[in-house]
């Protein structure tokens, strides 16, 4: 009973599938998860890797999060650009993010791109298709730079430079228009930056801001919006109550005890 | 009909200067006849923090029931209060442990943590969470109520204006949303105290 | 039921259907408010499809004569052959009456139009602002096979939703208790017409790019155009 409460069983669980089967055979819908729309890129340059995402989830057509990242931590040498279903990329990423830590302290070493890679592309492929996450791994460790994407169903691609999500055409024109090999790290963010604004402003699912992450041997640069090409102007007026303008019909108060002086910190 | 629209809800949270307010409408229907005009979508978590669900009221009220089982787990073990934050993440990995067969809720967290620093976030059904610095919406009049908080809030509102900025936008919104309505309650939670308020709404 | 012959390929063979697809919804917002002497029609410019843009100013309001405008979401091209029609029309009035079509008028037209097309219809939910006789300000609201009705402030299009609650709550004061409701000024109707769009555009991923804002009032029409958000 006790192993019931604490630890749950590892892996999904499917306890409500057949109500769920049923509801859907009666004829109501299934709702649709939040996507993250999305621009994501990365490349290759002179000393390492750059990763870039633009900001915007989406809920249908309704913008879900104007201002969310997208580049997820892996390792301190690591990082990930996720598109797809927005529940998975997040979840994928952080159970990865886990057992690569585990993985460094058990084996006394920094981890390498290719083992989140491998862990990734496997717990994919288990689900075959079904978790709807689609990634942009980049990091640096003792074989160099490395930048690899991988698709929901597993499979994986080396590339100097890649794009994915909903944007990933427009930003790509921006890529093939640009990208050579040993760029200068400034040129090379210059680039990444261009080729998510190619996908903010041409795509609908991708909006907002910019995200740039720069992985270099032994250095890690986390650049949140990076760039902001879409501030909202000031509003004409304020729309402040005056109060009591909202009329109730009944009202609680709880008050809580104050203590003086700091409590302990316990946390 | 999607699921998520056979009994119909409206959860709005957001933040203001030193506290965060969460509304919700209070109608139980089935498809387009409402059955109750009181019916719970927010459970309190802790003194300082609560959470809404909005969705299919029969895993409303088992994720009510699973969350504060849980909660007071946490508190058992721990011995101490869940921070917003922390209830957001046992929220989160709640919903994605059933990510093929998902509970359907999408959940509003609002509470003040520790420090008393507001914390507000939202989440679709199967987890993917949304921590903001303004408003969270959900439910049936989710497009209403964006665009409702979107025109109406601002930064900084002191909790009596908070109170009024919140309540005209889940009274307008639910007004053009035919699954939503029939009453609305508010809670204003600030350091000091928390303000529940049945408000004054169309019962059509 | 009989046993199929799985060897015999034609038992199994169906012809192939083809699918007739004559409409496509390319997104936008348009609102309308009325005053006591003017009325202020808006609309964004963006025309899209799916994820993609396919014009950045591609107006769906338009001067119908000089005291109404007319303005469109849902089918541009439809939205577009509607306006011609219309503007044909107008001008026929025009030669033989030998005066312009009172905003009264024209909403009758634009009904009979629409429901002209009843089982093919025009896929465009329409709004129309102006002048009437008596020099108030006039909204009508249209469905697409020509149901329509006179209303004070109206939001259609994609981001209808985000809209209208915002204008039921500052144009009717709905849900507010006092009694000093202000009357509605010019100002005040840009002033929401600006803040509604703008917030729209924050949320709804179809509205966006430019605002064109037409003011109707007794001495004429004028045309504001104001940037939104590109993203």
């Amino acid at each position: 009973m006790r192993d019931k409460i604490e630890i749950p069983k590892s892996g999904f669980n499917f306890d409500n599938y057949r109500r769920n089967a049923f509801l859907e055979k009666q004829g109501l819908s299934l709702p649709k998860p939040i996507k993250t729309g999305t621009t994501i890129v990365g490349l290759l340059f002179k000393d390492g890797v750059i990763l870039g995402a633009d900001t915007r989830s989406t809920n249908g057509t309704i913008v879900a999060n104007k201002n969310c990242e997208k580049i997820h931590y892996l390792a301190p040498n690591m990082y990930c650009a996720g598109a797809g279903t927005a529940a998975d990329t997040e979840q994928a990423t952080s159970m990865i993010s886990s057992q690569l830590e585990l993985h460094r302290l058990a084996t006394g070493r920094q981890a390498r791109v290719i083992t989140a890679v491998t862990m990734l592309k496997q717990l994919l492929f288990r689900y075959q298709g079904h978790m709807g996450a689609a990634l942009i791994i980049g990091g640096y460790d003792i074989s160099g730079p490395g930048l690899f994407n991988v698709h929901p169903h597993g499979s994986t691609d080396k590339l100097p430079f890649m794009a994915m999500g909903s944007g990933s055409l427009a930003a790509m024109s921006i890529l093939e228009s640009r990208w050579t090999k040993d760029l200068e790290r400034d040129d090379a963010i210059e680039l990444a930056k261009d080729a998510i604004e190619a996908g903010i402003f041409n795509d609908l699912g991708s909006g907002s801001n910019v995200d740039i992450n720069i992985i270099e041997k032994d250095k890690v640069e986390v650049l949140r919006n990076y760039a902001k090409p879409n501030e909202r102007a000031v509003k004409e007026q304020s729309y402040k109550y005056k109060r009591g303008a909202t009329a109730y019909l009944k009202e609680y108060v709880r008050e809580f005890i104050v203590t003086e002086g700091d409590a302990m910190d316990i946390s | 009909m999607s699921i998520m629209e056979y009994n119909g809800a409206a959860i709005v949270a957001m933040v203001g200067k030193n506290c965060v307010a969460i509304a919700a409408d209070r109608r139980l229907g089935a498809q387009l006849m409402t059955v109750s005009t009181n019916f719970q979508k927010i459970f309190p978590a802790t003194d300082k923090c609560y959470i809404g669900l909005a969705g299919l009221a029969t895993d409303v009220q088992t994720l009510g029931e699973k969350f504060r089982f849980k909660i007071n787990m946490y508190k058992l073990r721990e011995e101490r209060e869940i921070e917003p934050r922390t209830l957001s993440r046992l929220v989160s990995t709640t919903l994605y442990e059933k990510r093929f067969s998902p509970y359907y809720v999408e959940p509003v967290i609002a509470g003040l943590d520790k420090n008393n620093q507001p914390f507000i976030c939202g989440m679709d059904l199967i987890g993917c969470s949304d921590a903001s610095r303004d408003f969270v919406v959900s439910g049936t009049a989710s497009d209403s109520l964006f665009g409702m908080c979107e025109s109406l809030w601002e930064p900084d509102l002191e909790p009596e204006d908070l109170f009024e900025t919140i309540s005209q936008s889940i009274l307008n919104a639910v007004d053009r949303d035919c699954l939503s309505g029939w009453g609305a309650v508010v809670h204003v939670i600030t350091p000091e105290r928390v303000i529940t308020r049945n408000l004054k709404a169309r019962m059509d | 039921m009989n046993s199929v012959d799985f060897y015999n390929e034609t038992l199994t063979s169906v012809p192939t259907e083809r699918g007739f697809y004559p409409y496509e919804a390319n997104g936008g917002t348009s609102l309308a408010i009325a005053g006591e002497d003017f009325c202020v029609v808006a609309s964004d410019t963006r025309q899209s499809n799916g994820y993609l843009i396919n014009a950045r100013y591609a107006p769906k309001a338009f001067k119908m004569s000089e005291k109404a405008v007319l303005a469109n979401s849902g089918f541009a091209a439809d939205g577009n052959a509607l306006v011609r029609r219309l503007t044909q029309r107008i001008q026929w009035y025009k030669h033989s009456h030998e005066k312009e079509m009172s905003t009264t008028a024209l909403a009758q037209l634009v009904s009979n139009t629409l429901y002209s097309k009843r089982f093919f219809p025009f896929y465009t939910q329409v709004l129309l602002g102006g002048i009437d006789e008596n020099g108030a300000g006039v909204v009508f609201s249209f469905d697409p096979v020509g149901s329509y009705g006179l209303e004070v402030c109206r939001a259609t299009g994609t981001a209808s939703a985000l809209i209208q609650p915002f204008l039921d709550n500052q144009v009717e004061h709905k849900n507010v208790q006092f009694d000093d409701k202000p009357r509605m000024t010019l100002d005040r109707a840009i002033c929401l017409a600006k803040d509604a769009f703008t917030s729209a555009t924050e949320r709804d991923m179809y509205t966006g790019d430019h605002l064109e804002i037409f003011i109707i009032k007794q001495d004429g029409i004028t045309i504001e155009s104001y940037p939104l958000k590109k993203d």
